[in-house]
């Protein structure tokens, strides 16, 4: 298996991930991947509890997987959020990414 | 347009203050995120896919140009420069921060706006027709009852915990331009025999999950039982909506499990207690209020040969004169509807710059009033017969000119997956799709009177049931599916599409809908009869056929 763990970020909405040593990012490719439900379970608990320090809101696991070295979401919905609306490439992460990519 | 009192304005600048009082207690911990979320919601704040978004008021879908120049300016100071129109008459903004969002409100107090009621088990703003007070077939001017409704329903305290959401519509010509069947309450004004203004009153309707006409309740309720009326169908709602179900929740389920004529006697038993008591209407209250929605003063019409020029000479008037005018009731007017269906834009949309040429059209040609439709278009509801040419232009030059209102490409479209949080497949790429596939100005008039509605869920924001052609996007198998369906109308002669038959994929479902287009193009009996008219002549099978061949 393979998961992440997402959530908003409070201030301002914004989709993250729970990164290495507990810190939350915002692009999926930092997001620490896990391979055991125990890792799993402790990467919830570890977002709980930065949710009840009101960093996040709405904590949960996805399903990712890799293709061609590059970490996606399983899900179209969580491709959506990792991306930015579809029809709208100016907007989101993925016009950050662009943005940083020119 | 109705101008805050002193209560009014307080009101608005109380509630502001205390929900900037909540984010501050949100943001350092002392609420949770549990003890937070209908505070905000009734704030009309949600949290979607990539960020939080704000749905404003626009009540009654009423606005002038002050107001949407501050639309402009927030989607500019706090969003990407843009924001949503809605099939509720609302605008909703799809990037704030939360932290900004009490400053947000306090801008929008400055120029008599919120987003009070805009979500929550409350009434939400009750929605009217676009036309009001411009139409020619109207019978009296529908706002000046919303916003009778709107001081009745305000914090009512008695109506903020209800079963589920509860939304009220009325239209004020016979020709219902409001949806008024498909609203928990529809109403539509009427004149009795005796010549008195009251209203046919329709309980029950609704779209989502499950779709239902609103069932009639009253040919004639007099305008003075107005307030004690609907207040009656809410007690009974209140105290009999389920509350163990929330898909079970609407009044139209209550309707429907208890039966008509039941729940009418406890309609009226109820507003035999209270009926000329406390919430009879005034008629000096109702003029008062009417004194605001006082026509603006006409001027005599202007020269309208710029007008019969303009048809023969400025490139794609004739088709903008033909579609996107309304009949007005003053000789040399007309109300004019601003597409925010370009081919290939997404529906509702428009950018902060579109909304500050509005507010300048408006303020201009327009007697400084704007409009917001439920189909998600602009219109200036009094302008100048004569002065329409130069609005074109205007127009033109800022993408709003496209001449397709009621047309195919004049298509309703909820945000979907792109953005909600509810979605379960996308919307607003469908609708770019069809409107680009039928975008040519030729298509468009072959194909004549169409209306698509489209829906990313079940919760049927786009109002698919009630399109000609409806289409709604599920999730199956981790793929985006879209099911079609037929013959749905939300007019005076309301009706639910009916499933055609097995969905398409996002790949498939344009040319689905293109095979049913081309099959109502085949049968018609002439270019006269339109798709829905066709389609309740023959019903389904040639569509069906069509699309899956003969069985």
């Amino acid at each position: 298996m393979m998961k992440v763990v997402t959530a908003n970020r409070l201030f301002d909405g914004e989709v993250v991930w729970l990164g290495a040593g507990g810190r939350w990012v915002e692009d999926l490719g930092e997001a620490h991947v896990l391979e055991t439900k125990e890792a799993e379970a402790e990467a919830l608990e570890e977002g709980a509890a930065s949710a009840d320090r009101q960093e996040v809101v709405d904590v949960y696991s996805i399903d990712v997987t890799v293709e061609e070295g590059v970490l996606i979401p399983v899900r179209f919905r969580e491709q959506i959020r990792a991306a930015g609306p579809t029809m709208r490439l100016d907007l989101g992460k993925q016009a950050r990414r662009r943005v940083n990519a020119a | 347009m109705y101008r805050y009192d002193e209560f009014d304005r307080e009101f608005v600048l109380a509630r502001v203050a205390q929900f900037s009082d909540q984010v501050r207690r949100r943001l350092s911990g002392d609420l949770t995120e549990e003890q937070f979320k209908p505070l905000r919601l009734m704030n009309g704040l949600y949290l979607q896919l990539h960020a939080y978004m704000l749905r404003v008021a626009v009540p009654y879908g009423t606005m002038n140009s002050v107001q949407m120049r501050r639309l402009a300016h927030i989607a500019r100071k706090y969003d990407h420069g843009y924001g949503h129109f809605t099939t509720r008459q609302n605008i909703q903004f799809n990037w704030p921060r939360l932290d900004e969002t009490p400053e947000i409100l306090s801008e929008l107090a400055e120029v008599e706006m919120h987003a009070i009621q805009t979500s929550g088990n409350c009434i939400r703003n009750v929605t009217a027709d676009h036309f009001a007070g411009a139409a020619a077939d109207e019978i009296a001017d529908p706002r000046v009852y919303a916003e009778i409704l709107r001081q009745w329903s305000s914090l009512h305290p008695e109506f903020s915990f209800l079963p589920r959401k509860f939304k009220i519509a009325i239209t004020g010509a016979p020709n219902d331009r409001a949806a008024v069947q498909v609203h928990d309450i529809g109403l539509q004004l009427a004149r009795n025999e005796e010549g008195e203004t009251g209203f046919t009153v329709y309980v029950g309707g609704g779209l989502g999950r499950t779709p239902m006409i609103g069932r009639k309740v009253r040919d004639f309720l007099p305008e003075a039982d107005l307030l004690a009326y609907t207040e009656a169908i809410l007690r009974v709602y209140n105290l009999y909506g389920r509350r163990d179900n929330k898909y079970k929740a609407r009044i139209k389920i209550l309707v429907h499990e208890t039966g008509l004529e039941e729940l009418k006697a406890d309609i009226e038993r109820e507003f035999e207690a209270i009926r000329g008591g406390i919430l009879t209407l005034p008629k000096d209250e109702v003029d008062r209020i009417e004194a605001y929605f006082a026509p603006p003063v006409f001027k005599a019409p202007g020269d309208e040969s710029h007008f019969a020029a303009a048809i023969e000479t400025m490139p794609g008037f004739a088709d903008f004169a033909q579609r996107n005018l309304n009949e007005h009731h003053q000789p040399g007017y007309t109300s004019v509807t601003i597409s925010l269906k370009p081919i290939g834009g997404a529906p509702g949309d428009a950018s902060a710059e579109q909304m500050d040429v509005v507010a300048d059209l408006a303020e201009k040609y327009g007697h400084d009033e704007i409009r917001v439709s439920h189909e998600q278009n602009l219109v200036l509801p009094h302008v100048l017969k004569a002065d329409v040419p130069a609005i074109y232009q205007v127009l033109k030059e800022h993408g709003l000119a496209e001449a397709n209102a009621g047309l195919v490409t004049d298509i309703i479209a909820c945000p979907g997956m792109d953005y909600c949080a509810l979605a379960t497949a996308r919307s607003i790429p469908v609708a770019q799709r069809l409107s680009e596939r039928f975008g040519t100005p030729e298509r468009q008039k072959e194909i004549g009177d169409l209306k698509i509605k489209i829906s990313g869920c079940i919760n049927a924001c786009g109002h698919h049931h009630v399109g000609h052609i409806g289409i709604l996007g599920v999730e199956k198998k981790g793929k985006e599916f879209y099911q079609i369906t037929l013959g749905g109308s939300a007019d005076e002669k309301s009706s639910i599409g009916e499933i055609v038959g097995r969905g398409f994929s996002y790949e498939e479902v344009v040319d689905a809908v293109e095979t049913v287009v081309d099959t109502y193009l085949n049968i018609r009996s002439g270019e006269e009869e339109d798709f829905l008219q066709a389609y309740r002549r023959v019903g389904e099978t040639p569509f069906k056929e069509a699309l899956y061949g003969t069985q």
